[in-house]
Order: structure tokens, then C-alpha cells, then sequence
């Protein structure tokens, strides 16, 4: 079998589990009956993991041939043709697609296996692995697409996805809206993203070009063409991407959307969909490098979200929304590289992220599963002898998200560092550290909180299977381990991940030689994550409320932290009252009842009516009127006649 | 002096009284006997026009159109004595069932 | 001739009627067209005014129909239709050319037998369907004002 022909067979591995199960699972609807548990589990791993094995064959194929750049199926299909357009479906598997499809296969199998023993007993247990599986499909199509249609198709998709997946239990009237609100604001940034593809279309037009026009090897080679409009192209990509990667402004779905089961937030939330966002910026990177405003505009964002997040992150008191918030917090790191001008930095940090993110996700979904679904962290504790095989990846992925050598995560955010004091403004940086120790210091609240001290909770913690031990402890290894993919120079490793994705950047950054400062920089990073980690372990380990007197002291301040910033309320009043209002008032009662019912539709029987009654006085009965009507018929026709 | 125009007025003005009065009255005899002035005005049309153009054919038609008028006089009348016996009136105001 | 739509009372209309047709075979006579006058006088002022006068005294008149036959505003209204229309007629027949008097013409003209000729060789097939036609409408008469001896109203 062709190179191409396997990966046209990823994307439609997934696909077939979603058939296969959702079919079992419209069957077993019907007839009112359980689910068998085994053979959907079954199917619905089956199928990841041959993609994910397919995925390492085809990456050792690139890794292995310095000529091969990229695996290419070239238009499978044409999608629809159209005067000076060709849009055609076709995958491609370059270096950049085989880092996404692996995290995406491999990640995706370990929470599948997980979710076998999470989802347990679920009514709609058919229903989750075939949408679980869907959704690996969009994921993988939006990763492999070869043109920016494709992309935007697996782009919809995995919002759709999101959405049932979020709104799962859709029989709460709260988690179906928490679903809803992702989707109308996924909705908003796709947007954005048209628009982006808009201008790239005008562009391309204007200049009388036609054919596959937003294949993405067409617009790399045509890319002069957009450096006018390249801001204004840029700004409205990023629009979509704040909408999907939850930044600012439209962050505010992710924390709703921990409605969903756990294994959907650790796999859509932490891992993959969230991401799709930085990959699109990285995909179009060369795009990006000719606006360097554009890449402000998102440096500035990435940052701020970080920031914010990370406050909002230290008050909240469900296990579920820390890692939430923490998510956006770092899909902010992200963008931060991105805008920077270092595409490398952000997907090293997109894979690191996904091991110790999904990790601590699965791992707090098992403590959720264990506590029969207690969600409030001070109503855990001491879990750390209780439950030991999922404390100790949740411990290890903790540090590796504070920063801390040599785990994964030190690596990733530490390249992103660096390169945001050579290209940014100080202050920036000095931000950048600051979040950074926010964020050890919330991780290691809510480790010590929830592992440690006594334990507050109201049931013993039942057993946990085997099938979700081992995926948390697969991936705290891999939070172990990851980071050394992208050693940085200086430490004597060879960073083969920036090497992997050189490509992406064409204006190549000189590497100061400042080794000396880099090294500087690295150390002072990390003393103040270990600083920030142990202050918050020791506090919290040994009292509890030794926050009191700060929240009595700033009382207002920690209201609003409480609150959110209040930023869905201010959406609320501002955006989504008054066009419920205009909706509903004006739209509504206004328009439809008076003007179609009212006047257009009874309005044209009145005419009618009107009209027939008018008629209708001309017939009188009486014979003389009808003579009268004769003679002038006949007087009009002679002067016409005889004139 | 006298010349065709004159007989042709003359006939339009009997013409016109015949048609207002078709209008105006409501007796049903009177609107018959408007009838007749209608066609005296036309035979008077064709007679003045054989004379001018010195054909006979004129009369021949006005021959014709007499007694055309004559057999409709006499079947308008029966007609008008049918009305009489089903609603003793021969007012044309009184037959309004046409209307609308 | 005004005088026939301007009365109330039908015989009297009916009378008026017989003065105009009278001065009609006048006119006629002066056209050079004595048969037809004579045939006007005959036929028309004859019979057919006759059955008229018949016809008006059989049906018993009431008093109050005389009434409702006023002039009103609705008759003002149709007489000042009237006036543009004969102003039109007018207008369209004077303006045909014509020479200031009549020409001369055969001795023979006008008489029956100069009628009798042409109507029983270039017009004697419509001679004939007019003979059919006042059969037609004979029968039709008897059909329609016939009652049987039975129902008297």
C-alpha cells in the first residue's frame, strides 16, 4: 500500500468506529435496550489506535527520507467547481501534520481506553464513542486537509462535535446550554475565518488567477499577492482562532464546557481542538511573518488571556475548572509564540501541553469517578494515599506545568520565554514570567488541596479500573519524557523538534550568542516556578483558609476574581439582551405580525376583497346603467376608431 | 342650401336623443320606442346617402331594416306583456335580480 | 323627437313618437324616396306604432310609476354625455366633402319599381330570408304571449 493511500486511510479510520457505533447505538435506542458495552468499546479503540499505528509508519517514512517533505494525496475529490475556483479535497502530511496527527491518534486511543471505564453504565454509551470517534475524524481531516477548505470543513467539524459532545447530557437544561454557548461562539470566530478566506480569495481573484486557489501550496506560492491585505487577512484568521483556541475575547465557552464528561474535556479541551487554532497559525504562518502587526495583535492577546486566566484560575473551587481556566491560560502561552514569530515554540508547547494536560484531566476525572461525582475541591483531600496511581501523574504533570526541569513542560514554555525576551517588549516578558509563576502557584493549590491533608470528602473513594489507571499513567510518563523532544542548544541537546518544523519560518531569527543570558534567564525562570510551587504547597498543606484574611483585606478584588471578572455578565447586558430584545420586540411583533402577516399577507386578501366590492357596484340591476356603460364603451370606440 | 351634411346632422341628433332617453327612462315601452327612433335615424342615414350617391341600393336596405324592425317590435312587445304577467310592473328598476 | 324622452306619460311618448315618424317620411319624400316614405307611413306609423299604443293600454298604469320617471341628476349627468357625443358625430360626418346641393338624378328614382328590381334580382335572397324572419317572429309572438283559455291571472 502507497504512502498516500494510508493516509487517506487515517481520517477514515475514526469515521468507520463513528458508523459502526452509532449505528449499535441508534439500534439499541429503538429497542430500548443496554448497550453492549464490550463490543462498542471495542470498536471504538480499534479504530484510533490503527490510525495512530499508521500515523508512526507514515512518520518514520518522513523521518527517515530528508527528501520527502511531505506525503501527498493530491485532490481526491472535487468538492465544487465554480467559474475561477477549484475546491477539491485532498490530504497532505507534512512535518507540521505528522507532530498533530500523532498527538491527536495517540492522545485521542489513551482517552478512549480511559472513557471505557469512565463512561461505565452510561446510558448513552454507544452515543459518546461514536461521537468520541467523529470527532477524531474532523479533528484528522482538519489536520491532513491540503487547502484551507479542508481545513475549515474539519474546522466546523469538531465544533459540531464539541457541541454534542459538551451538551452530552443534554437531558440538564445547563450542560445542553453549556454546548450551545460553545457552538454559537465557536460560531462567531468562524466568522471571522470566512472573512479571512474572503480576502484571500479577493486577492487571488482580482489578480486574475483561478484553479485550486486556497490549497495551501497555491497560496504559499502566491503569497506576495497578500502582503497588502496580509494584516487584515491575518486579524481575521486569529478572529476564528480566539473563537476556537478560547482566547479573548471568546474564551468564555471553555470553562461552560466542562459540563461535558471529563474524557471530552481532556480531549477536546486540552488536547486537540483547542489547538486547531494555533495550528491554523502556524500552517499559514508565512502569511503572518509578512504583517508584523498582525503578530503583535496576537502576542498582545495570548499574553492578556494568559494573564487573566491564570487570576481567575487561583479563586476557583471545582477541580474541573481550574484545569479549564489553566487550559486557557496556556493556549495564551501559545499564542505568545506564535505572535513572536516562533511557530516551533507554540507546537512544542501544543504537545507538551497535551500530555500533562490531558493527564491532570484524566487524573481529575478519576478522583471525580472515584468521589461519586464530587467536583468541589475542598470537599476532597488527602487522596494521595487513597488513590496513589493517580496521584503521582497528576503530581508529575503538575510540576511539568509549572515549569520545572526536566519535565516536559520546562522545555516548551522555557523556548517560549526565550524567544519573547529577544522579540518583545520587556514588559511583556516580565508578564509572561509573572503568569508563569501564577501558574505553578494554582497548579500546586490544587494538587496539594485535592491530594493532600485530610480527607474532606463525604464517600471513601471506590476502585478504579484498569482501563483508566493505565492512560493517566501513560501519559504522566510522557509529561516526564516529552520534553526532551526540544532541548535547547545551550543544555547540549540537540532541539530536534525546532529542527522538525524549521520550515515554518522563513525570516530565520539569528540566535544571539548570548548563551550566557539564555542560561541566566532559564535559571531565574525556574527558581521562581520551584519558589511559587513550594509556597503553595506549604501553605495550603498546612492551613487550609490561610487565605482568610487576604479575602477579608481585598474582599472587593476577590469578588470579582470570584466572579470571572464578570465577563459573561457583561456579554449578557451588551451583546445578548439587546438583540434578544430586538429579536423579540421589533423582529418579532414589529415586522412579522404587522408587516408580513398584516400587511402582506392579509393585507393582499383585503386588496382582493376590496377590489370585488368596487366591481361589484357596477352592477346595479338597473338597465339603463348597463346601456349607459354601452354607449360610452361605444362612444370611447369610435373615437379610437375614427380618430 | 340644403345638402347631405344637413341629413346627416339631423340623423346624428335623433341618433343621440334616442340613446339618452335608452338611458333615461324607466318605463320599459319608452325604452322600446328609443329603440325605433335609433333605427329611423339610421334608415334616414341610408336614404340621404342613395340619394347623394344616386344608387338604389340604399332603399333596398332601408326596406329591409323596416321590416326588421317591425318583426323585433313585435317580439320586444311580447316579451314586455311576459314581464308584465309575472311581476305587474314595467318599471326597469323593479327587474334588479342581476344585481351584484 | 325630444319631446319622446321627455314626457312622463307613455301614450303620450307613444303620440310623439308618430309626429317624428311622420316628418321622417316628409323628409324622406324631399330625398327623392317616395316608396319608402310611403312604406315609413304604412308599416311604421301603421303597425308598428299601433301595436304600441296596443300594447301601453293593455298594461294597466299606475299612477305611482309615472312618478319615479323624473328627471334627476344621474339624467343631467347622461344628457351632458350626450352632447360631446352628437358634437363628435357631427364633427366626423361634416367633415366629409360634399358638393352644396344634389346632383340631379334619374326620373325613375326612389319608385317601387326601381326598389322592386333590385330587390328581386341582386338582393333576392335576403328578400327572402326577411320573409323567413317575420315568419320566425310571428310564431314567436304567439309562443310567447300565449295562454291558454285555463290560467287566467
Amino acid at each position: 500500500m502507497t504512502n498516500e493511500v494510508l493516509l487517506t486511510t487515517i481520517p477514515l479510520l475514526p469515521l468507520v468506529g463513528f458508523a459502526l457505533n452509532a449505528l449499535i447505538a441508534l439500534v439499541r435506542a429503538r429497542k430500548n435496550s443496554s448497550v453492549p458495552e464490550k463490543l462498542v468499546s471495542f470498536i471504538a479503540c480499534l479504530f484510533p489506535i490503527l490510525a495512530f499505528v499508521l500515523a508512526i509508519k507514515l512518520f518514520f517514512v518522513l523521518k527517515g527520507d530528508h527528501q520527502i517533505t511531505a506525503i501527498s494525496t493530491g485532490p481526491l475529490f472535487t468538492w465544487m467547481q465554480a467559474g475561477f475556483i477549484d475546491v477539491s479535497f485532498g490530504f497532505v502530511l507534512d512535518h507540521l501534520s505528522a507532530v498533530m496527527t500523532l498527538v491527536i491518534t495517540g492522545v485521542g486511543s489513551l482517552i478512549h481506553i480511559y472513557s471505557t471505564g469512565y463512561m461505565h453504565d452510561d446510558k448513552g454509551f454507544a452515543r459518546f464513542f461514536a461521537y468520541l470517534n467523529f470527532f477524531l475524524f474532523f479533528m484528522l481531516i482538519l489536520v491532513l486537509g491540503d487547502s484551507l477548505v479542508t481545513l475549515f470543513v474539519g474546522w466546523e467539524g469538531v465544533g459540531l462535535c464539541s457541541y454534542l459532545l459538551i451538551g452530552y447530557y443534554f437531558n440538564e437544561p445547563e450542560k445542553a446550554s453549556a454546548g450551545k454557548k460553545a457552538f454559537v461562539v465557536n460560531r462567531i470566530g468562524d466568522f471571522g475565518f470566512l472573512v479571512g478566506i474572503f480576502f484571500i480569495l479577493k486577492v487571488f481573484v482580482s489578480n486574475q488567477l483561478d484553479g485550486a486557489l486556497l490549497s495551501f501550496a497555491f497560496i504559499q506560492e502566491h503569497k506576495e499577492l497578500l502582503a497588502p491585505l496580509a494584516t487584515l487577512i491575518g486579524l481575521s484568521l486569529f478572529v476564528g482562532a480566539t473563537g476556537k483556541s478560547a482566547q479573548i475575547p471568546l474564551y468564555i465557552w471553555l470553562p461552560d464546557a466542562m459540563a461535558g464528561p471529563t474524557p471530552v474535556s481532556a480531549l477536546i479541551h486540552a488536547a486537540t481542538m483547542v489547538t486547531a487554532g494555533v495550528y491554523m497559525v502556524a500552517r499559514l504562518f508565512f502569511i503572518y511573518e509578512m504583517s508584523p502587526e498582525s503578530l503583535h495583535v496576537i502576542a498582545s492577546v495570548g499574553l492578556a488571556t494568559a494573564f487573566l486566566a491564570a487570576m481567575i484560575a487561583i479563586v476557583q473551587t471545582d477541580i474541573k475548572k481550574v484545569l479549564a481556566y489553566s487550559t486557557v491560560s496556556q493556549l495564551g502561552y501559545m499564542f505568545l509564540a506564535l505572535g513572536v514569530g516562533a511557530p516551533q515554540a507554540a507546537i512544542f508547547h501544543v504537545v507538551t501541553h497535551a500530555f500533562f494536560k490531558a493527564c491532570m484531566f484524566l487524573g481529575a476525572g478519576s478522583v471525580i469517578h472515584a468521589l461519586h461525582h464530587e467536583q468541589n475541591i475542598h470537599h476532597m483531600g488527602g487522596l494521595f494515599k487513597k488513590m496513589p496511581a493517580t496521584a503521582l501523574p497528576f503530581l508529575v504533570s503538575t510540576i511539568a506545568i509549572a515549569g520545572i526541569p526536566p519535565f516536559a513542560g520546562f522545555f516548551s514554555k522555557d523556548e517560549i520565554l526565550w524567544n519573547v525576551y529577544q522579540h518583545a517588549p520587556r514588559g511583556m516578558y516580565l508578564l509572561a514570567v509573572l503568569t508563569a509563576g501564577m501558574t505553578a502557584f494554582y497548579m500546586f493549590r490544587l494538587f496539594t488541596v485535592v491530594f493532600m491533608g485530610k480527607f474532606r470528602g463525604h464517600h471513601e473513594p471506590h476502585h478504579l479500573g484498569f482501563n483508566m489507571i493505565l492512560p493517566v499513567a501513560v501519559l504522566g510518563l510522557l509529561a516526564v519524557v516529552g520534553g526532551f523532544l526540544g532541548v535547547p542548544e545551550i543544555l547540549h541537546g540537540e532541539n530536534h523538534f525546532h529542527h522538525w518544523l524549521g520550515y515554518l519560518t522563513q525570516s530565520q531569527h539569528t540566535e544571539t550568542a548570548n548563551h550566557g543570558l539564555e542560561m541566566n534567564l532559564m535559571i531565574g525562570s525556574t527558581v521562581w516556578a520551584v519558589a511559587m510551587s513550594l509556597l503553595a504547597f506549604s501553605l495550603y498543606s498546612r492551613n487550609l483558609n490561610w487565605t482568610q484574611t487576604l479575602k477579608q483585606r481585598f474582599a472587593g478584588f476577590y469578588k470579582i476574581m470570584c466572579g470571572k471578572f464578570y465577563v459573561d455578565e457583561i456579554y449578557e447586558f451588551f451583546i445578548v439582551k439587546p438583540i434578544r430584545l430586538i429579536s423579540e420586540h421589533v423582529l418579532w411583533k414589529g415586522v412579522d405580525t404587522r408587516l408580513v402577516d398584516g400587511l402582506m399577507v392579509n393585507g393582499s386578501a383585503n386588496v382582493m376583497s376590496l377590489t370585488g366590492r368596487l366591481v361589484t357596484l357596477f352592477q346595479t340591476g338597473v338597465l339603463g346603467n348597463y346601456l349607459l356603460f354601452l354607449w360610452l364603451g361605444l362612444f370611447v370606440f369610435l373615437i379610437v376608431v375614427f380618430s | 342650401m340644403i345638402n347631405l351634411h344637413h341629413y346627416l346632422v339631423v340623423a346624428s341628433l335623433m341618433f343621440t336623443i334616442g340613446l339618452a332617453g335608452l338611458v333615461i327612462r324607466k318605463n320599459l315601452l319608452v325604452i322600446f320606442m328609443c329603440v325605433e327612433i335609433l333605427l329611423n335615424s339610421v334608415n334616414l342615414v341610408f336614404v340621404a346617402l342613395a340619394r347623394d350617391f344616386g344608387l338604389m341600393e340604399g332603399h333596398v336596405v332601408v326596406f329591409f331594416v323596416m321590416a326588421v324592425a317591425a318583426a323585433e317590435a313585435g317580439i320586444g312587445l311580447a316579451i314586455v306583456i311576459t314581464l308584465f304577467r309575472k311581476r305587474q310592473t314595467i318599471q326597469t328598476s323593479d327587474w334588479n335580480l342581476l344585481k351584484g | 323627437m325630444l319631446l319622446v324622452i321627455l314626457l312622463n306619460n307613455p301614450v303620450a311618448s307613444a303620440l310623439s313618437l308618430v309626429m317624428a315618424l311622420f316628418s321622417l317620411s316628409g323628409l324622406y319624400i324631399l330625398l327623392e324616396a317616395p316608396f319608402v316614405a310611403v312604406l315609413q307611413v304604412l308599416v311604421y306609423a301603421g303597425a308598428v306604432m299601433v301595436l304600441f299604443v296596443f300594447v301601453i293600454m293593455l298594461l294597466k298604469l299606475r299612477p305611482e310609476d309615472l312618478q319615479q320617471d323624473r328627471v334627476t341628476i344621474g339624467k343631467a349627468g347622461v344628457v351632458l354625455l350626450g352632447v360631446p357625443f352628437v358634437g363628435f358625430l357631427i364633427h366626423k360626418f361634416l367633415s366629409v366633402p360634399v358638393e352644396s346641393s344634389f346632383k340631379p338624378v334619374a326620373a325613375n328614382f326612389g319608385s317601387p319599381k326601381e326598389v322592386g328590381t333590385l330587390m328581386f334580382t341582386k338582393y333576392l335572397i335576403p328578400f327572402e330570408v326577411v320573409s323567413i324572419l317575420l315568419l320566425v317572429a310571428i310564431i314567436g309572438v304567439i309562443v310567447l304571449a300565449y295562454r291558454s283559455p285555463t290560467d287566467r291571472d
